[in-house]
């Protein structure tokens, strides 16, 4: 049966990260997902909205959510944060009390929330639905030799009560996902760990540090490239990656491919549909380094 | 089961530095890793150097990182981490030096919690608000606030845990500041303003990433980040609004009640147009993201329907 998703792109893949949305298109594409894009979907609240009004942010995903229900179908998002977001949001909305009361703030919207849908992120969809061993099928150009190191993010783990989905301490999705597309998982500790991001506007310095030493930790252990589910994570690790080089006083120079681009390598697709110009650290070399043109 | 266990062993007083040791052992199939460890030091190695007291997930004394994770030694089953990881080595907690093996120094822990001054007070200059001699009674929506950070046992694995800890010892760290949420939220307490006001500075709420690390190491779901978040929404509401923190809160909230969608084209400027140092220090970073078609324009076209989304928003602000 043909996969089908609501899919909810959040703000990055509108904004700073256009590339995370067009390649995310261009592999659905490939691997015959369709995608309904949810166009009046709104910011999930990131969890920023929610440090100062937590029943605002519910009530947006609840809003969100209602839209993929009214579709009948699961969302998709490919987002880590707001996978984090909506996962936790939908758990709440489980229960009846917290629905209805939100719920009253939907009344007069496209409509409320029943509490029947599903969030999954490109990432479990690859791994969940879709599944490695029909990914591994339908690579076209096998990413042999590339050593790629995964950085998962904060909110795809963490707190696992509401995610459900990998081993917080260690998961093995994204492993999977890199040897189906024929490259080689690289072991790091910095896999599981925070880019920064919530505090690269508040406490800078703090932030490049912590982006420098995954980096580092992840070359030293001899990554060609990281691959990211999060756009934020993406945005700390690529477009901030000269200031972490400033921080640590040392060049570093790691690609970083979001999630749906790597994919899209090894599904022959070439740079220009996966957007890789757009990548901060060059990652065209990368790709003509493994046969994509 | 026979089992393999790495210890990483150290003994600075004597010059001896951090290294693991392997042991194999004979092992009931239920054993927690405490267990394991006090069999070895009783059977093998009398040497082995560990705190522990009650064994069943309460004192707080046995905290250590297993297989990476700080957690309780007494709280976590042998078979469970070879089944997660494949393997089994215990390492003292981060952040505080190690006086021998999986001992550590706790001070600069306690001394974060010090520093909170984690205790109910009462305005100085006048006698306290409540009867000092009887009980004083509170609802329950109030106990219920401060339950979760009530339940601290001090084991310092979310301290171990914490990632801002790793770069910036100034940070007071999550035990600490969930003490300090624990006051706050307490209705007797009279100097509400005053903390939250110190806990406005370097090294105070602001300084968390919010990576959810010590909600996940916590041995009893005290949440500290989620006490954090409460510190402040505490702090704006008090009108303590003069940091980057809550400008990033309350700009964010701006945005998308405008747009529907965060423009992070617009996020950094409203950060930036407050502080011209750092508007020159993005500047070359702004020119590079352009060159690769990454800035967005600060104009966006609002997301259909944005009026659902103001409507939601508004209601919260009545
Ligand atoms: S959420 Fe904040 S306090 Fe908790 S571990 Fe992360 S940085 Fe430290
Ligand atoms: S908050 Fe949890 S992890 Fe941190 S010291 Fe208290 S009990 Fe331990
Ligand atoms: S020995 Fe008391 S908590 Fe583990």
């Amino acid at each position: 049966m043909k996969l089908k998703y609501a899919y909810y792109t959040g703000c990055a893949a509108k904004g700073v990260c256009p590339e995370l949305d067009q390649a995310t298109q261009a592999v659905a594409r490939a691997l015959d997902i369709e995608l309904i894009e949810l166009t009046a979907a709104s910011c999930c609240g990131a969890g920023v909205i929610g440090e100062l009004e937590y029943d605002t942010q519910l009530a947006m995903n609840a809003r969100n959510l209602a839209m993929a229900e009214q579709l009948g179908l699961n969302m998709m998002t490919i987002c880590g944060t707001c996978q984090g977001v909506i996962s936790r949001a939908n758990v709440a909305l489980q229960h009846t009390a917290t629905r209805d009361r939100i719920n009253q703030g939907l009344i007069g919207n496209g409509g409320i929330y029943k509490g029947t849908t599903g969030v999954l992120h490109l990432l479990w969809v690859l791994v969940k639905e879709f599944g490695l061993a029909r990914l591994e099928q339908a690579v076209t150009h096998p990413l042999t030799g590339l050593r790629v190191g995964p950085f998962y993010g904060c909110y795809i783990l963490r707190p696992s009560e509401y995610l459900g989905f990998d081993d917080p301490y260690n998961p093995r999705s994204l492993e999977g996902v890199i040897r189906a597309l024929g490259a080689e998982p690289v072991d790091y500790s910095g896999r599981t760990k925070c880019c920064g991001f919530p505090i690269v506007l508040e406490n800078e310095s703090n932030a490049m540090k912590m982006v420098g030493a995954h980096l580092l930790e992840a070359k030293g252990n001899g990554a060609d490239c990281l691959v990211t589910p999060c756009p934020l994570c993406h945005m700390n690790l690529d477009l901030y990656q000269g200031k972490a080089e400033q921080e640590m006083h040392r060049k570093i120079g790691l690609p970083i491919l979001h999630l749906p681009q790597l994919v899209g390598l090894a599904l022959g697709l070439g740079p220009e549909a996966l957007g890789l110009r757009r990548n901060m650290v060059d990652a065209m070399q990368l790709a003509a380094d493994v046969g994509a043109t | 089961m026979r089992i393999e266990i790495e210890i990483e062993r150290s003994n600075p007083a004597e010059g001896q530095p951090a290294r693991f040791e392997t042991f194999r052992v004979e092992v009931p199939r239920h054993i927690t890793v405490l267990d394991t460890l006090i069999k070895l030091k009783n059977e093998v190695d009398g040497s082995i150097t560990f705190r522990r007291s009650c064994r069943s997930a309460i004192c707080g004394s046995c905290a250590m990182r297993i297989n990476g994770r700080s957690g309780l030694a007494c709280d976590t089953l042998v078979e469970d981490e070879l089944h997660r990881f494949g393997h089994l080595r215990v390492q003292p907690l981060a952040h505080m030096p190690v006086m021998r093996d999986l001992a550590v120094d706790m001070q600069p822990f306690w001394n974060r919690v010090e520093a909170v001054n984690p205790w109910v007070e009462t305005a100085p200059e006048r006698e306290p608000a409540w009867p000092v001699e009887r009980e004083t009674l509170m609802d329950q929506a109030a106990v219920d606030e401060m339950d979760d950070t009530s339940k601290c046992i001090m084991c310092m694995a979310c301290f171990s845990a914490c990632e801002v800890s790793d770069v910036d010892t100034r940070f007071l760290g999550p035990a600490a500041l969930a003490k300090a949420y624990r006051v706050v939220a307490d209705p007797r307490d009279e100097r509400k303003q005053e903390r939250l006001t110190a806990l406005n500075e370097v090294g105070g709420y602001w300084d968390c990433t919010r990576c959810n690390q010590c909600v996940q190491a916590c041995p009893k779901d005290v949440k500290p980040m989620e006490a954090i978040v409460h510190l402040r929404r505490e702090a704006i509401n008090a009108g303590l609004t003069n940091t980057a923190g809550s400008r990033h809160i309350t700009e964010f909230i701006k945005i998308v009640r405008s747009e529907g969608r965060l423009n992070e084209g617009r996020m950094p400027l409203k950060m930036v147009l407050s502080d011209p140092k750092k508007l020159l220090s993005v500047l070359p970073l702004a020119v590079d993201m352009l060159r690769h078609g990454k800035l967005p324009s600060p104009i966006h076209p609002p997301i259909p329907r944005v009026k659902e989304v103001r409507r939601i928003m508004d209601k919260k602000a009545k």
